[in-house]
Formats: C-alpha cells, structure tokens, sequence
C-alpha cells in the first residue's frame, strides 16, 4: 500500500507537470459554465441540478482524455520497464494510478463549488442534493477513471486509448436514454446497466446504496480487468 | 546467489530463450555475450521479474521469480536497454521516486542521490527534464536509478550503448569498482569491453548457451588454440578424416563443407607447436588436389564468432 501511494503521488504530480492539465481543467470549466448558465437565469431556480445533469455527457471524453496516458505513455516510451522491475506489484501502480486520476477528477470539479457559494448568495440553495450531486460526481468520475485506465492499459497508442475509453463511456452514459429502442423485456436490465440512470438518482440528493454499489462494481471490475490485462503482458 | 533452471520463452512461435541453465555466486561480474537477437534482453527481463518464462525458473538467494517476484526486485537494480525513463521528469525528481519505491529513509534518500549523482556524474542535469538530455546523460541517471538502494545484484543491459569514449571508461571503471562488492550482470555485444570489464563470460547465440567459462580461462582457450583450414578437391571425405585424426597435436576434425567435388576441413589444434607441416606432408603423399591452406589464430573474437555463426 505504501508504494501504491508513492505511485498515486508520482502520477498526481505528473498531470501538472505537463500542460495537458490545465487544458483539460480550462476545456472542462468552460464547457459547463457555459451550459449550465447559460439556462440557469431564464429557469430562475436557485438550484445545481442542471450542472450535474451535464457531468455524465462531459466527464465521457474529459477523463478518457485524462486517463489515456497512464499505461499508454509508459508501453510507448518504455518507462513501464523501469516502473515494473522496481519492487512494485500490478496491483500497486494500478491503484496507484487510478486513485491518482480521481483525485485529478476532484480538483477539476473544486472550482465548480464556487457556482453552488454564488448561487446561494442570489436564492435559498438547498445543499443536500449539492452534496450529493458532488458525491455523485466523484463516483461517476472514478468509474469512468477505471474505464479509461483499461482502455489505456490495452494500447501502446494514446489515441486509441481515449477513443476505446470515450466509446465505453459514452455507451454507458446513453444507453439509459435509448431504451426507446430496445425490446420491452429488456428495459429494466438495461436501464439498471446505465451509469446515466444511477447518477440521476444521486444528483437528486438520494443515496441508494444500489447506486453506490453500481458504481463501485464499475470501478471493481474495471480495475480487475485492467490487472488481468497487465499480467497478460507478461 | 543465482540459479537458473531451465529457463524458456516462447514469444509466440519464436523461442528467444532456449533451455538455459547455470549458476552464478555473489560478487564479481559476469559478462552476457551474444549477437543481436540472442536473448540477452529476453533473460534479463525475466530475472528482474519483467517477463514471464515460459517454462523453468530463476532463484535468487531463496526466492524464486514466479512465488516472490517483491523480494528479487528489492534484491535487483536493473538498468534497461536505452534507460527508458519519464521525459517530462526532472531528473532529480526520479531519483527521488525511485528512493521511495525503494522505501529509503528521507535523509538516506537526500545523501544517497548527493552520492550518486557525484558518483554517476550528474551533479549538472538535476534540474533538467530526462527528455532534454543527451544519451550518455540519460544512461548514467539510470545507472543511478539501478544503484539507488545499493542492490547486492545489479543487471546491466548495454551500459555503455551510445556514449563516447571518454564515457564509455568511467562507466567501466564504476562498474568494476561495483563488481569488486556487488554481483554484476552486463550484457554486451562488444567483446572488447566484456574482456576488460568481466571475470565471467557467458556466450549466448539463438537463446542457448554455447560457452561458458572466467575470461581468463576462454581467452587462454582462443589463444593457446588454433584452427587450420583446409580446402581440397577429392571425392571421400572420410578417408581424409581418417589420416587427418592420427595427427599429433590435432584435437578435432570437422567437416565444415563439401560440394562441387571440394570440401572443406576445419581442424582445431592445440600446443604450441606449428603442426602446418606435418598436415601439408600428409595432402602430398596422397595427392589430393589442395585448393586452400591457411591458419586462424585464436581470440575471444574467433571463439564468439565460431560459436555464434550462422545468424
């Protein structure tokens, strides 16, 4: 566990080495601001439900973009020789890495609370389902972190990695809104596999625990995959 | 220290290491040789627990690389091939993660990177990204990312592979100095350096070991021995092996070509005595019709070309 955090805090550290952070960050806040006030003044209601309806579609291709270098980069340059011949295990670097691109998801959604203090200054702001909006937020944000990480550890090549992380999770985000489509006997089982659907639920501000655990099973056997991929290597 | 059992892998179809076995106890520097391809790569990978074998095993001390790959890796410092470090690293920065995943204490961490970039000679690109530097610079870092926890083993994958001369000797000499302590394991396809660096020498060709023996002990081998070609044009090859073996001074006959009605013998002699004559005596008694007739001494040049022929 100890050298998994030395991972997280080498990887941490080196999202805002390079440029690509603060693009990704600057891309994400101005992508929700935009949407969400550009509406938020003609509903009138002193409410952040818009803004978190958004996150799904925007969290699908912001974090593969984000989590496409973590094992594409190290294939690609070699480093990941070096990496493993240290005394680390695949598990250490994978939630190393993983625990490092969700705590990148938070700082990107840290200056979006400042939306939550403006508006409480111009109406009567309910922070219930705020909280959990957010709480919901960093699960929607750490299963699509465990999707990217696989689709990254598939790949020596970056792009393929962000469009095999992108489609994954894009999938997942629509699928609740293309039961149109679908036969009836399948719509509950489809409906449930939608990450859309479970984060309604929460940005509502309801904790269900089969929510929390829809999530959590995403990142379990995300993560489990991933380890599978990585030992294959071998 | 080493023991290695039996080791193969198969990439896909392609066998890169075949069946190989040997020992190897602590201290001193052994010397991997091998033309490109070989394998030196491929068995390096699985000691430091990179690569999966296919089949057989390494142990190291106790452990062995399938139950206790954790143990080996502390055990190891492991230089790759073209030290394939983070570009966007400053190499202070990774010398300093490699201290932590190498659990060093923090004041052990600040004195032993002092030490090694003085050591490496790096004092001057701490501060510099790994992708800015030049070759040579980004060898030493990784020469000093392999010594950060003073490792009782270290494997060397072509340390000296693009530096200059001048480069090239201190490299030599801190590898020397390590191997006086430490256990060393370079690989190299230049038999100049293996000769001036290793006690040990292990000569790999198609993922089988072909020689194995000191340096000393392989070169005195290549020296005291000889090889004497000879190119004749007659029909029976066996008659002329069988007056060529009586010979005196003449250790192995070997066939090393025929067709067109002329064949070609390869005769390995040892001693010190110029045995040329005897032979030359021998073709003109019979008459055969002599084509070709000349003498290859020995170096460690002729034995790791004889013995590595064919790729």
């Amino acid at each position: 566990m100890n050298r998994a955090a030395t991972v997280f805090r080498k990887e941490f550290r080196g999202y805002f080495i390079s440029p690509i952070a603060y693009i990704v960050i600057s891309v994400f806040l101005i992508l929700t601001g935009w949407f969400f006030f550009s509406t938020f003044f003609l509903f009138g209601q002193a409410e952040m439900r818009s803004f978190f309806s958004l996150l799904p579609v925007i969290f699908s291709f912001i974090i593969p973009a984000v989590t496409m270098r973590l094992f594409s980069e190290e294939f690609n340059t070699g480093s990941y020789e070096l990496m493993l011949t240290m005394p680390v295990s695949p598990p250490d670097i994978i939630i190393g890495k993983f625990t490092a691109a969700v705590a990148f998801v938070a700082v990107m959604l840290a200056p979006t609370l400042s939306y939550g203090i403006f508006i409480s200054f111009i109406g009567d702001l309910d922070w219930g389902p705020v909280a959990g909006g957010y709480a919901g937020a960093l699960l929607l944000g750490a299963s699509f972190s465990s999707i990217g990480l696989f689709a990254s550890s598939l790949t020596r090549n970056q792009i393929i990695a962000f469009i095999t992380g992108m489609s994954f999770c894009f999938v997942l985000t629509l699928m609740d809104k293309m039961l149109f489509f679908l036969p009836e006997g399948a719509l509950n089982f489809f409906q449930y596999m939608g990450a859309g659907f479970h984060f309604q639920n929460i940005s509502r501000g309801i904790i269900d625990s089969r929510d929390i655990l829809y999530f959590l099973s995403i990142c379990f056997v995300m993560l489990y995959a991933t380890n599978l991929v990585i030992r294959e290597r071998k | 220290m080493i023991r290695v059992e039996n080791l193969t892998r198969y990439y896909g179809g392609t066998c890169a290491v075949d069946e190989i076995s040997f020992e190897m106890g602590s201290g001193g520097i052994l010397g991997l040789l091998g033309p490109n391809g070989a394998g030196k790569t491929t068995f390096m990978r699985m000691l430091t627990c990179y690569l999966r074998p296919s089949s057989g095993n390494i142990t190291v001390k106790d452990y062995n690389i399938h139950e206790h790959p954790i143990q080996i890796k502390e055990l190891i410092g492991y230089l790759p091939e073209s030290a394939p470090i983070y570009p966007d690293m400053l190499v202070y920065d990774y010398l300093k993660f490699v201290a932590d995943v190498r659990n060093l204490e923090k004041a052990r961490a600040d004195s032993r990177i002092k030490e090694l970039a003085g050591m490496c000679g790096i004092r001057e690109v701490m501060h510099k990204p790994v992708g800015e530097l030049s070759k040579g610079y980004k060898q030493r870092v990784g020469l000093a990312h392999a010594m950060m926890s003073d490792p009782e083993i270290l494997v060397l994958d072509e340390p000296t592979s693009g530096l200059d001369p001048n480069q090239i000797v201190e490299i030599r000499d801190i590898i020397r100095r390590i191997g006086r302590e430490k256990t060393v394991i370079l690989s190299t396809h230049i038999l100049s350096e293996a000769e001036a660096t290793c006690d040990r020498i292990v000569i790999i060709n198609r993922g089988k070991i072909v020689a194995d023996g000191a340096t000393d002990e392989l070169k005195r081998q290549a020296g005291s021995g000889y090889i004497i070609h000879v190119s004749l044009r007659h029909g029976n090859p066996g008659e002329i092996t069988q007056a060529f073996t009586g010979v005196p001074g003449i250790s192995d006959v070997a066939l090393a070509g025929s067709g067109d009605g002329i064949i070609d013998f390869r005769l390995a002699c040892s001693g010190q005595r110029d045995i040329r004559p005897d032979i030359y005596g021998i073709i003109k008694n019979n008459n055969w019709p002599l084509l070709e007739f000349h003498r290859e001494t020995g170096t460690l040049e002729t034995i790791f070309r004889e013995l590595t022929r064919g790729n």
